[in-house]
């Protein structure tokens, strides 16, 4: 069963791609990290799962509309005058939406303020908070929205070890309960730690796969190599013209038993096609 | 000065005079509406936005007058769709194109606000235009009444279904995007309230003016209260006190005074003394440095 299931899927800005030609499928509870430079695509790729990019070409697909994204904290208005507990009672939006009265849940949303070690704050007001406690208050949310699909972008930038190491404990629990996870994450010693499987995404993918086996110093040198300027001069991609949905990773995968050598760029097909044998990735029906 | 002679100060004139007490019952119902949108306003740094949206009122309030004359309902009704128009076109390219919403609003309002004076001036004279833009608190019939009256209703009435949303959608849009699709309509519905609101307080302040009665307390408030269970109440309390104020200003400094901006002037003065003995970030408080705390 899949979580996500990318077909082609290109997103980008003003024509100019930052994620292209996705191809595979995140299977259900997967622990996803997701691994590249800046400007890499990670964040775009996030923001086109939960919809907030549109798709430039292909398509994403999630099993469920009810997806938890954490993006980057900056885009929060932290002087607008609500309290630590207002704030993590947002995640339950859905269940409660605009009228319901929370008033008999505060113990609920007490003891996610707990879980993130926020206990005593739930009424200080979200502009007095750390930049620490903050992202412990935007997990308590994440608790809250109780979704089986949690993106997280940057989630540990900025944050100092005792605060990253008990927001990993936290991950870590969502995983032992069967919901799948992304992350947007920099710090290799954390990815190769406690996340099972990565995905190396340089604009195109570079390699998807169990991080043992993604996590290579040759992918890693193919993934910084990324050119990070947009070409204004750019002819039109014309991948799409040559290969169906889907079907490029397979036949890119055929086309290395027969000893073929691509080098007009396809090499990142190879990486997540199935030849690898990684149960939930490539292009699995 | 006697008990006496103080009670014929303040509540003499409303004894005395209808249109008085009219203009006190217009003021308020738009002191008990206005100021919480402006608190909004005031937190999502929008601030200027009513103002812009004032401004974009007055063309659909000047065609109004073209075909009616200085009708109520006619002019009401065109700036209700000025200023509707104006917000949906503004948030429409807002979301469609590059441009931010400060700056979409800026265009649109100066097309409106160049095509309202040339409307008027097709027509009218000077004193019809001075009318349109600074209001008749003095001259309130029963339907401005009752116009003001339901549109305090609704808009307290629509904040209280909105508000949650309200909320979620100023503190953090992408959220609200992300669990569902209220957003939109929530930041739609919260600006026409302002035009409606906006509309509202034309009738007593003219256009210009109505913003004064929105903004001014909200952003007085803000000196005295640090959440919003605070802000909105403290912003009411603080534009009923300028309305009384402004009105029994005007009415005893003789006509010559116009009462719309004696309103404002009185919720200037309120803001500035605010600013200076304001518990909450006020100057005077700045000023004297207390001794830091243990943790």
């Amino acid at each position: 069963m899949s979580a996500i299931r990318f077909r082609g899927l290109t997103l980008g800005y003003d024509r100019h791609p930052a994620v292209h030609h996705l191809d595979g499928t995140v299977a259900s509870g997967d622990l996803l990290a997701l691994v590249g430079p800046n400007g890499a695509g990670k964040s775009t790729l996030l923001k086109g799962i939960v919809g907030e990019v549109g798709a430039l070409d292909g398509a994403v697909e999630t099993g469920t509309k009810a997806i938890a994204y954490l993006p980057q904290a900056a885009e929060i208005d932290r002087s607008f005058p609500v309290s630590v507990l207002d704030l993590a009672a947002m995640g339950l939006w859905r269940p409660f939406g605009a009228w319901a009265s929370l008033k008999r849940h505060r113990p609920r949303l007490l003891d996610a303020l707990a879980a993130v070690g926020l206990s005593g704050f739930e009424d200080r007001p979200i502009g007095t908070l750390s930049g620490g406690q903050f992202q412990r208050a935007l997990f308590a949310r994440l608790i809250l929205q109780d979704a089986r699909l949690i993106l997280l972008d940057e989630p540990f930038t900025g944050i100092d070890e005792r605060t990253t190491a008990d927001l990993l404990a936290l991950i870590r629990g969502w995983h032992g309960e069967g919901r799948t996870v992304v992350a947007a994450l920099h710090d290799l010693h954390q990815v190769r730690a406690h996340f099972p499987s990565t995905l190396v995404l340089a604009r195109r993918p570079i390699a998807w796969g169990s991080t043992a086996e993604v996590l290579t110093p040759p992918v890693l040198a193919r993934a910084l190599a990324l050119s990070e300027a947009w070409d204004e001069a750019a002819a039109i991609c014309r991948h799409g013209t040559r290969a169906g949905t889907g079907d490029e990773a397979a036949s890119a995968a055929a086309h290395d038993h027969h000893g073929h050598r691509h080098d007009d760029g396809h090499d990142h097909a190879h990486a997540h096609s199935p030849s690898h044998g990684h149960a939930g990735h490539g292009a699995a029906p | 000065m006697t008990l006496a002679g103080l009670s014929d100060l303040l509540v003499g004139p409303f004894v005395e005079f209808g249109f008085m007490r009219r203009a006190l019952a217009g003021c308020l119902a738009l002191s008990l509406s206005a100021p919480p949108l402006g608190v909004f306003l005031m937190l999502r740094r929008m601030s200027l936005m009513s103002e812009a949206m004032s401004h974009a009122i007055l063309p659909g309030a000047a065609a109004g007058f073209l075909v009616a004359g200085l009708s109520l309902p006619a002019m009401t009704l065109g700036g209700l769709i000025a200023g509707l128009a104006v917000a949906l076109a503004a948030g429409f390219v807002t979301r469609s194109t590059v441009l931010k919403e400060d700056a979409s609003l800026a265009a649109f309002y100066l097309i409106s606000l160049a095509g309202g004076v040339f409307l008027v001036s097709l027509r009218g004279s000077q004193i019809d235009l001075l009318h349109i833009l600074f209001g008749t608190v003095l001259a309130l019939d029963d339907d401005a009444l009752v116009l003001l009256g339901g549109i305090a209703s609704l808009t307290l009435a629509a904040l209280a279904v909105l508000y949650r949303p309200l909320v979620i959608e100023c503190v953090d849009p992408l959220f609200l995007r992300s669990v569902g699709r209220v957003g939109g309509p929530v930041h739609s519905a919260f600006l026409a309230l302002v035009v409606i609101n906006l509309v509202g307080g034309f009738q007593a302040l003219g256009t210009l003016l109505a913003v004064g009665l929105m903004l001014l307390p909200a952003i007085a408030a803000r000196f005295w209260a640090a959440d919003l269970s605070g802000l909105i109440p403290v912003s009411m309390l603080i534009s009923m006190l300028a309305s009384v104020t402004g009105l029994l200003v005007s009415y005893h400094a003789g006509i010559r005074l116009p009462t719309g901006p004696a309103i404002v002037l009185a919720a200037g003065a309120l803001y500035l003394v605010s600013m200076l003995i304001g518990p909450r970030g006020g100057l005077l408080h700045r000023l004297v440095r207390r001794r830091h705390l243990e943790a």
